[in-house]
């Protein structure tokens, strides 16, 4: 009696698109389910916090803020661009609402989207002349530019120095601070994941793939680079934006290394160019960061470690594997 | 008399100390056919390059209908309406292969030329795909590019050239590669193209094929232009079988 | 006051060259950018001061050791790590980034930086040049800063290692092909370039403390340099550092010391916006993409 493994596809009829997806309720179920849970489970986790205290509340936004990021930095990777400094969105976004309130007493209602814009569109201008150049130069300069524009807020002391601009406004109440950064969340990861199904996605993949073939089919590659850097520069500007509500206070932390690698570590863990893998890793990794917050910078060399692992070992990463076996079972089959 | 199209004046480019391509000079009327010739390094693949825009020439002109093009980033001279294809072809493998056109016909030229009757791009491109010789009414094209064999991902670069509506256009050795019937059936596909006005220049080393199209070819050896006319007075030319004797020429 | 600017600009040049040359070496041969420079920087550091401390060893054993050791660290780094993940843009730079990262927070975490790490100088007592005191050490980083750049000419002009830092290719195919070098040209880039960085940190720390943010630091003045000058030149190190250790002298004279970040901020921007492949870098956009 010899057996061996056989691996088969499930409800291969849901999977295609069309109308077979509708046939009946089991594979309606089957393509609905596993979006229709963890959406209804973050919208309706907020009401619970009664029940689960605020201490994981404030968990929760830290996790969609971080998720926001990881998604930003998903989009750029989608396109090719690996960047190695997501703060650069984050503090340029907290800084411009943190500083717009401080000076001109602006709301936060005022100030978060100008944020978002006025930091996108700093970012994308101060990144544009590095598209042209080899992938490795834009990690190298996404790199340098959040550490350098730290130093130089510390040293010259503008925009409060080190210190920080605190006493800023806060949000206007509780619904509103749990609610936005979830619902953000949410809208980036299907807007991102609707935007790459779509044809400009393929472009966008295309130039990540082999750009010459799509300039040899005049496509303006550095035009469709710009917007991806700007689309992944709102989400990760909003991102610093809000916190800087949230906190109250904005300070050169913001430019912190850590926004730069946590949201790399839960991508590469979640499953790079599949946004909901990123997502998936921010909600792995930042509740699990905050658990082990008593080891002090010991987390870091914990994500370096996650990083290196999951690039040399798992590159599909976290959710590909889970879509994997969601979508495929094995069995054992007897061997004639 | 048929207007100039291409113009090329004294291109010339070398890498580190490699001479590649050596005062090159020659002209294309619209609607012909024109073969690229020579040994193996003899620079072919360095003139398409330097023609087509990835290659900027260290001195020399490309002037196309009119304009100076010389140096200009790739997807501009794609725009005006020169395509090419790669000796070392690279699809998207894990697209299917209609999918693959999709970018191409992205384009803003596609968008400005097919004009409002737009369409889906999905249905242009299984059409454009039957065109180069896909067949019609098939699975074929909704294949996954990693699935094809060699002559079909040949005939998908075709495909993904003429989905730009081009005037002129640049085939780097479509047909290496290639079986014998593989080739026998893409050849009238280039001949009806260039009868129905579009201007081509070929690169190739299967001379048999590529004489019985060409109205004209030139000969490149170690970079520079040895020869310019028609394919039988070529041939017959004592400095072009001496560079051939050289080295191995396919035929 | 111009004799003491130019002396000491020329000293602070050397530093920032001398940290550059390794990182700017690895990735001119191999295109690898080696983000665990930082992280390799200070392991050299560290193990020095432990070889001194715990095992005694002389000053003269030492460093060759040092030096040695992290030259197998990045040629180790290499193998093992980034063998499998060679041309994969995305993985290779999160890879040696998270290595940079986790050996410097480890570093951090157990503790070294509460000491007060120092290497000892190679010499001690001043000399007058030109009516400016300066000390041994930083002479001996110029000297040492000299040797290295005319190493790096001699060495990028006649091996074929070198000449492929100049990107010299043997032929018209090579030069088209888009040229990964052999997994050994790889690695030995990577092992020279760190056995580099050990060098610049021994001669360098004794100036200061062995920190963890030297280690960030090094890594922002490797790259600063690289963009301003052009990370595939020797004249690029050059000019970069140059440039770099000047505007640092001068404004830390007439305006605050404070200001040299703004300074290496404000001509990184510059730089970008002008010619984003560096003062000297080689236009690679298309040209070794066909």
């Amino acid at each position: 009696m010899r057996y061996r493994k056989e691996r088969l596809d499930r409800g291969i009829k849901a999977r295609c698109e069309d109308i077979f997806a509708l046939s009946s309720w089991r594979e309606i179920l089957y393509l609905l389910l596993p979006r229709a849970v963890p959406v209804l489970g973050l919208l309706v986790f907020p009401l619970l916090k009664g029940v689960v205290g605020l201490y994981w509340e404030k968990v929760l936004v830290i996790t969609c803020a971080i998720g926001l990021l990881a998604l930003s930095w998903d989009l750029m990777a989608s396109v090719g661009l690996v960047s190695l400094g997501q703060a650069l969105f984050f503090g340029a976004g907290a800084y411009i609402a943190g500083a717009l309130n401080q000076a001109f007493g602006l709301s936060p209602l005022i100030t978060i989207p100008m944020g978002t814009l006025g930091g996108a569109l700093f970012c994308t201008l101060l990144l544009f002349p590095v598209l042209r150049l080899r992938g490795v130069y834009f990690a190298i300069v996404t790199l340098i530019l959040p550490l350098l524009f730290g130093r130089v807020i510390e040293t010259t002391k503008v925009l409060g120095g080190t210190e920080g601009m605190s006493g800023l406004s806060p949000l206007p109440g509780i619904w509103f601070e749990l609610y936005v950064p979830v619902v953000a969340l949410l809208i980036a990861l299907f807007g991102f994941r609707r935007l790459i199904n779509e044809d400009y996605g393929l472009v966008l993949q295309g130039i990540r793939d082999n750009d010459r073939a799509v300039m040899s089919g005049a496509i303006n590659i550095y035009k469709f680079k710009a917007q991806a850097v700007f689309m992944a520069g709102v989400v990760g500007a909003f991102s610093g934006a809000f916190m800087t509500h949230y906190y109250q206070f904005v300070g050169i932390p913001a430019f912190a290394l850590d926004y730069s690698i946590l949201p790399l570590t839960c991508a590469v863990l979640g499953g790079v160019g599949s946004f909901a893998g990123p997502t998936l890793g921010a909600f792995i990794l930042v509740p699990l960061s905050e658990v082990l917050r008593a080891f002090g910078t010991l987390r870091v060399v914990f994500y370096s470690a996650i990083l290196i692992i999951c690039v040399v070992g798992l590159p599909e990463g976290v959710f590909h594997y889970i879509q994997r076996k969601y979508h495929q079972f094995e069995r054992l089959v007897e061997v004639e | 008399m048929r207007e100039t199209i291409l113009r090329v004046e004294g291109l010339s480019k070398r890498f580190g100390g490699v001479v590649a391509v050596e005062d090159v000079s020659f002209e294309l009327k619209r609607g012909e056919l024109l073969g690229v010739i020579g040994p193996n390094g003899s620079g072919k693949t360095t003139l398409v390059n330097l023609i087509t825009g990835f290659v900027k020439p260290d001195s020399g002109r490309v002037i196309y209908q009119g304009r100076n093009i010389t140096g200009k980033m790739p997807y501009r001279i794609a725009e005006l309406g020169i395509a090419r294809t790669f000796q070392m072809v690279r699809p998207f493998y894990q697209l299917p292969a209609y999918k693959n056109l999709i970018i191409p016909l992205y384009s803003p030229r596609v968008r400005r030329l097919r004009g409002g009757k737009y369409g889906e791009r999905d249905d242009v491109a299984v059409d454009l795909l039957e065109e180069v010789g896909f067949e019609r009414d098939s699975f074929v094209p909704y294949k996954v590019a990693a699935s094809l064999p060699h002559g079909y991902l040949k005939r998908l670069e075709l495909a993904r050239c003429l989905a730009l509506r081009p005037e002129l256009l640049v085939l780097d050795e479509l047909f290496s590669g290639m079986s014998m019937s593989e080739v026998a059936s893409t050849l009238p596909i280039i001949e009806r193209l260039n009868e129905e006005g579009l201007t081509i220049i070929m690169v190739e080393h299967r001379l048999r094929e590529l004489f019985r199209v060409a109205d004209r070819v030139i000969v490149l050896n170690f970079g520079r232009k040895i020869a310019d006319g028609p394919p039988q007075e070529v041939m017959e030319s004592e400095e072009v079988r001496a560079a051939y004797l050289g080295s191995e020429a396919e035929s | 006051m111009i004799a003491s600017i130019i002396v000491y600009g020329l000293v602070n040049s050397a530093i920032l060259a001398l940290i550059a040359i390794g990182f700017s070496l690895t990735f001119g041969i191999s295109g690898v950018a080696n983000f665990a420079y930082g992280g390799f920087y200070l392991f050299s550091g560290y193990l020095t001061w432990m070889l001194l401390k715990y095992l005694g060893l002389p000053f003269g054993l030492a460093i060759p050791i040092a030096v040695l050791a992290t030259g197998l660290l990045g040629f180790l780094t290499y193998w093992v790590i980034l063998l499998r993940v060679r041309g994969i843009v995305l993985s290779e730079v999160i890879a040696t980034f998270a290595l940079g990262v986790g050996m410097l927070e480890f570093f951090r975490w157990k503790g070294f930086v509460t000491y007060e790490f120092t290497l000892p100088y190679f010499a001690k007592g001043t000399v007058m040049i030109a009516g400016v005191p300066l000390d041994y050490q930083r002479l001996i980083i110029i000297g040492i800063g000299l040797a290295l750049v005319l190493f790096l000419c001699l060495f990028t002009h006649h091996t074929r290692i070198g000449l492929s830092f100049r990107g010299i290719a043997q032929n018209e195919r090579t030069a088209i092909s888009l040229g990964i070098e052999s997994d050994w040209t790889a690695a030995l880039s990577l092992a020279l370039g760190s056995a580099l960085a050990a060098v610049a940190a021994i001669a360098i720390l004794p100036l200061g403390i062995i920190s963890i943010n030297v280690g960030y630091d090094v890594l922002l003045i490797a790259v600063a340099v690289g963009i301003i000058g052009g990370l595939e030149s020797v004249a690029g190190i050059l000019v970069g550092s140059l440039i770099l250790g000047y505007a640092q002298v001068i404004t830390g004279m007439y305006l605050a010391p404070e200001w040299t970040m703004v300074v290496y901020l404000a001509a990184i921007v510059v730089v970008l916006a002008i010619k984003p492949s560096g003062l000297f870098g080689k236009f690679k956009e298309l040209e070794e993409r066909v």
